[in-house]
């Protein structure tokens, strides 16, 4: 699903790079946690999953995708198969639950039959079933993070990227935002998650790879976030 | 494509950053109806340079008992051979349409008739004051009028040819500069428009670049994401251009009106009036457009 071959990326006017040599490959339907200190490389990581960055050098596959071939007006087709969520949450403020939801698929040209009948669904999925007219700023740190996973689950993406998702959230209700991606990734969807949280992390014994300086210190299946922190 | 959400975010917009978008509605509709005020002057110019072009003839006038120049003084009055002599030159000219001769007592009377309204000047000319002469049409006035003179010129019984364009050009002259001080000033509002389309579209970007942060996350195509503000652009522009079709209109007004001073008429026509109208449409809507789609292309990139 995501393959990554000796990708090394270099910000302009920085001497090291943020991603050094990295070979890694995610298979369909895995959770992968992305762990590592900050500045080690895991935002760089979703950012050129996402082709909002380019690699300085190496390949990248994303669904079947060559980055590299991938032409500007065609990287829209890749965002809608992958979804994302943030630390801090990026809900529009003057939109509810249910118009936060479907703006992401008014946004791809979805018909508004389909948006009536699927944004409920993924409410209800995500847990907030009757909230749906609430406004963001009504709704708690952990209900915000679940529309938001809404939002980026709402068009079936292939891949879910999760940059510190609970970051924002205390450890209680980190559980259940942990449940939904859980439930999530059993509908086949492969989950990224970057993550600092090392309770989730040790919880949840899923693959855990390992970033330092900008490059892949560990790699194991069923780990945990590690002594050293 | 979901014209209704669009056209929901377009609303959005112009309505968020309210004081801008009136801005760039007032300064599109003037500079648009300085722009057509510009080209209705132009057009204004050329009716009436047609008009009068038509109307332009070489008076050549000939000896009498009070000549001017010193030629007539030594040889006095035409006699009638010289004046058939002078009309059958004439005549052979290719450049002369039509010859007419105007005896002295028919001079005195169309003098009469064009100053009826000031007979103080009308009783200080006496029957034999003016001369007879030949009315002559030109083929092309503005070119003819030089090799004809010069043809004419010096020829017994010719006192002196008055040339009518010669009065005209310094009235063309004054339309001429009216008008490319409009289309000046028009155009500098322009580039002020076309800075203050380009301001408004940015600051509509900044002002939604959650929802376009957004847009792009889940997959919108740049059609999609910058759609809005294209037509948020033109929107404005649009009405910049209803404002100024009023004022164009306005302007047509006072065009005709100021017919009133001249002996002749020369009024724009309806069409004239479209015709304007539409080309400065073209205009404001190209300009709103382009300038939206530039600046979008540097603030929204994918």
């Amino acid at each position: 699903m995501i393959h990554f071959e000796s990708v090394t990326k270099t910000y302009p006017n920085q001497s090291r790079p943020a991603l050094e040599s990295v070979n890694l490959d995610v298979e369909k339907g895995e959770f992968v946690f992305l762990v590592g200190p900050s500045g080690s490389g895991k935002s760089t990581f979703l950012r050129l999953i996402l082709r909002e960055e380019r690699p300085t050098d190496g390949r990248i596959y994303v669904a079947g995708r060559d980055l590299a071939r991938l032409t500007n007006w065609k990287v829209p087709q890749l965002r809608r198969r992958i979804g994302c969520v943030f630390q801090d949450f990026r809900l529009l403020p003057g939109k509810n639950v249910y118009q936060n939801i479907a703006f992401a698929l008014e946004v791809i040209g979805k018909p508004r039959r389909f948006i009536r009948k699927v944004v409920p669904e993924v409410i209800d999925l995500v847990g907030l079933e009757g909230k749906g007219d609430r406004m963001p700023d009504e709704l708690s740190g952990g209900e915000q993070q679940r529309v938001a996973m809404a939002r980026a689950f709402v068009n079936r993406p292939m891949i879910l990227l999760a940059d510190e998702p609970t970051g924002n959230i205390d450890p209680a209700t980190s559980i259940g935002i942990m449940k939904v991606l859980d439930r999530i990734n059993r509908t086949g969807t492969t989950v990224v998650m970057a993550t600092h949280d090392a309770a989730i992390v040790d919880s949840m014994r899923k693959r855990v790879i390992e970033l330092e300086y900008g490059k892949v210190v560990r790699d194991q299946s069923r780990g945990v976030y590690g002594q050293a922190y | 494509m979901r014209a209704q959400f669009v056209f929901g975010e377009v609303w959005i917009g112009l309505r968020r950053n309210l004081t801008m978008t009136v801005a760039l509605i007032v300064v599109v509709a003037i500079s648009l109806s300085l722009l057509g005020t510009g080209l209705l002057f132009v057009k204004q110019v050329n009716h009436t340079r047609a008009l009068w072009q038509s109307k332009v003839q070489l008076s050549i006038y000939l000896c009498d008992n009070n000549p001017l120049s010193p030629q007539c003084t030594k040889s006095g009055p035409a006699t009638a051979a010289q004046t058939t002599q002078i009309a059958s030159t004439l005549r052979k000219l290719p450049q002369v349409v039509e010859v007419t001769h105007q005896t002295q007592a028919a001079n005195l009377a169309q003098f009469r008739k064009e100053f009826a309204y000031d007979p103080v000047f009308i009783d200080s000319v006496q029957p034999g004051d003016i001369p007879a002469s030949f009315q002559v049409k030109l083929k092309n006035a503005q070119t003819d009028a030089g090799p004809v003179t010069a043809a004419i010129t010096g020829m017994p019984g010719v006192d002196s040819v008055g040339n009518d364009s010669s009065i005209l050009t310094n009235f063309y002259k004054l339309l001429d500069g009216a008008r490319n001080a409009v289309i000046v000033v028009a155009i500098i509002l322009i580039i002020a428009a076309i800075l203050l389309v380009a301001n408004t579209i940015r600051l509509s970007a900044f002002n939604r670049r959650r929802e376009t942060a957004i847009m792009r996350l889940v997959g919108a195509s740049n059609f999609y994401v910058q759609l809005p503000f294209l037509v948020e652009g033109m929107i404005a522009g649009l009405f910049g251009w209803l404002v100024a079709v009023g004022l164009l209109a306005g302007a047509k007004a006072g065009l005709d009106g100021l017919q009133n001073y001249f002996p002749f008429h020369a009024q724009l026509t309806f069409g004239d009036l479209v015709e304007v109208v539409l080309v400065t449409m073209a205009i404001g809507l190209l300009l709103c457009g382009t300038t939206s789609f530039l600046t979008l292309r540097r603030y929204l990139r994918v």
